[in-house]
């Protein structure tokens, strides 16, 4: 592969994984948090339900998870490439 | 010991660390002035990220905001947070692979336009000027009462500290006291909520406590306090009340505000290496939960206290057992000295309306239920606890609780850190700006070194001169800033970063008209609704939900703004030349982490 491809390539597996962490992170906020919160009414946390535990704490938990997951992931990902520093 | 000596005691030993450190971390280049030389470790700077964003709103303001509202206003928590993933995923190792100073550096760099460069500077004073007002403002308040000084030369105090530290520091004196505050701000903010949260709820977990039983009565705590506010006639705490779509977009204006804000992406060049920004930025986020999480439990659960001190029946029983506080009792009895002691600072007030030696809290809005029964049995003249400001949940907390007087002394110490340790950060931004993208790439570019880093030290010494003048006399539209440097961040400096860094086709054109179509947007939406500049009644519009475009208030407006600079950037791409080859080169470099050390020198 030249290095153009190479670099290509690490571009493109570099977004999928942005792409599927975006998700995670619009899903635990904008969706179970709010849009999503009548439908997990039932699921009862606390004195309350669900999307207000995601609202007020899970998300945050979620977020920070989410960063250490993409900055492993990108650092195993800089090795497979060969550009980590 | 009196409290003013213990509070003079706290503030004034905070004072002594942040200067030592000042002294000891001088800034002797200009890499260390604008970026601490690159050498500050990933959790270190997680941490200082933390102070530099926890401003005076987070810590005095947010607790309360989500105390009389609940659930609408976690669009603060999330908003606040969720825009780290973002610039975790999306903007912090780029910027830092690219290794230069400032954010208009590298919009002017990958823009190839300096032109580019100057609207992102507009941009940058604008967000960071109305913010550091708010931060200024709150030094002075915080001074006036604790210190019992007037708010003038609590001010002063306070900008000759920042003068201190920051001009002689720069980035790297600001890091570590930073750090500093970091740790006393979030002692002072756990140590009343650890109290409270044991006396309520009997879990020391502030986090778990909010989940937790109500040990006095056995119910779940956010049940008990869902059927005391109910009973009161106001709205369920739980509850979603506002529009879906408002919160959605207002959630995200905050994000992608919290991405783009000039002050925090800076903190992410000072650490050495791609993947440290990336981690960096984890850790800042831990850092920032730790206050972040506690902050809805010490909302409700100071809620909870208040309106339990004005309906003592609540505690156990029911609710309507004992429906009012005496006049007599809250001017006299050791317990309620703490609403004798606000009631000076004008931040809670009451008024026996009917002449009946009581003092009744309830919602007089509410149109039905037993609480509008009883008040027309009774005869009651409307609410009677007339003034509670959000601001008392988080000072007010430790004396509500009965605290012993140190913990109210380093809940000062707190508040100052909060304030102090954004200001730094403001002010850094704003020197930068001027010094680096105005001085030396614009107006002269053959300045030397030394000259560079005389100028970055003028200019923040005059910003902060600025700032204490704007505190001293805040413009009307100070309460009105949250709404404009959002907007403004959202719909102007995040979207450009990210086309910058994940387009090699968005050219110059594209992104000056991009930022220009996205300000401008914004600031007609909001200035429709608030005002020309903030001057009241020149409004076009009136603030309400039923006049806002579908539904969407002024404060959400920075999404859209968002979405138009984006749209815009493509169109005006589509039909302009291509960018040169050397930029399309560029952006492939800040693409791969590999090399980032060398791409310091420049």
């Amino acid at each position: 592969m030249s290095d153009r491809q190479s670099s290509n390539a690490y571009w493109q597996a570099n977004l999928r994984i942005i792409y599927g962490c975006i998700a995670v992170w619009a899903l635990v906020s904008y969706g179970a948090a709010i849009i999503f919160r009548p439908l997990l009414q039932s699921i009862p946390i606390g004195g309350t339900d669900l999307g207000f535990w995601f609202a007020q704490q899970g998300s945050i938990l979620c977020f920070i998870v989410l960063i250490f997951f993409y900055a492993a992931r990108m650092n195993k990902l800089d090795a497979e490439y060969g550009v980590d520093e | 010991m009196s409290q003013f000596t213990l509070n003079l005691l706290f503030i004034g030993a905070s004072f002594a660390l942040y200067i030592g450190i000042a002294i000891y971390c001088r800034a002797k280049s200009t890499a260390e002035f604008y970026a601490a030389n690159r050498g500050v470790s990933p959790v270190v700077n997680g941490m200082a990220t933390a102070a530099d964003w926890m401003s005076a709103a987070s810590f005095i303001s947010m607790a309360g905001l989500i105390a009389f509202t609940g659930y609408d206003n976690s669009t603060y928590l999330m908003g606040w947070t969720g825009g780290y993933v973002l610039l975790a995923l999306l903007l912090a190792p780029y910027l830092r692979k690219f290794g230069k100073f400032t954010v208009p550096e590298f919009i002017g760099d990958r823009f190839y336009s300096p032109t580019a460069r100057i609207i992102g500077v507009i941009c940058l004073l604008i967000v960071s000027i109305t913010y550091v007002i708010g931060q200024m403002t709150g030094v002075g308040v915080t001074f006036s009462r604790y210190l019992e000084v007037s708010n003038s030369t609590g001010l002063w105090i306070g900008a000759a500290l920042v003068f201190c530290y920051a001009v002689l520091g720069g980035m790297k004196g600001i890091t570590y006291t930073q750090v500093a505050q970091y740790v006393v701000l979030i002692i002072a903010y756990t140590i009343p909520a650890v109290f409270i949260s044991l006396q309520l709820t009997g879990n020391f977990l502030p986090q778990l406590g909010l989940f937790g039983t109500h040990e006095a009565s056995g119910m779940a705590f956010l049940a008990k306090l869902d059927m005391l506010v109910t009973d009161l006639g106001f709205r369920q705490y739980t509850a979603h009340h506002n529009s879906t779509l408002d919160m959605v977009l207002f959630t995200m204006a905050l994000m992608i505000g919290t991405a783009g804000l000039p002050h925090v992406i800076i903190r992410f060049f000072t650490v050495p290496k791609v993947s440290d920004a990336r981690k960096s930025a984890g850790w800042a986020l831990v850092f920032i939960a730790l206050l972040y999480t506690v902050a809805p439990a010490v909302g409700s659960m100071a809620r909870f206290n208040l309106t339990a001190t004005m309906w003592p029946g609540a505690q156990t029983g029911d609710t309507y057992s004992q429906p009012a506080v005496s006049l007599d009792s809250i001017q006299n009895d050791a317990d309620k000295a703490w609403m004798r002691n606000w009631q000076v600072t004008g931040l809670l007030n009451w008024e026996d309306k009917n002449g009946d030696g009581l003092i009744q809290y309830y919602n007089d809005a509410a149109t039905t239920g037993p609480v509008t029964e009883m008040a027309t049995a009774q005869g009651l003249a409307g609410n009677e606890l007339t003034t509670v400001n959000n601001d008392i949940m988080v000072l007010a907390n430790p004396e509500i609780a009965n605290l012993p007087g140190w913990v109210i002394a380093i809940v000062a110490a707190g508040g100052l850190a909060a304030a102090l340790s954004t200001a730094a950060g403001l002010l850094l931004a704003i020197s930068g700006a001027v010094s680096h993208d105005l001085i030396k790439g614009t107006l002269r570019p053959n300045i030397s070194e030394k000259g560079e880093l005389m100028a970055a030290r003028i200019s923040m010494a005059l910003s902060i001169l600025v700032a204490t003048l704007l505190g001293l006399n805040p413009p009307g539209f100070a309460a009105q800033t949250v709404a404009l440097a959002f907007g403004l961040a959202a719909s102007s400096i995040f979207p450009v970063l990210m086309m910058g860094i994940f387009s090699k086709t968005v050219t110059k054109e594209g992104a000056i008209a991009g930022m220009l179509a996205g300000i401008i947007s914004t600031l007609l939406y909001i200035f429709a609704y608030k005002g020309w500049f903030f001057i009241s009644g020149t409004n076009m519009l009136e603030d309400t939900a039923a006049n806002w475009l579908f539904g969407i208030s002024p404060a959400s407006f920075g999404t859209i703004g968002a979405l138009i600079n984006f749209v815009v950037a493509y169109l005006v791409s589509q039909a302009t030349e291509k960018p040169p080859v050397e930029v399309q080169e560029l952006v492939e470099s800040i693409r791969v982490p590999r090399g980032s050390g060398s791409a310091v020198m420049h």
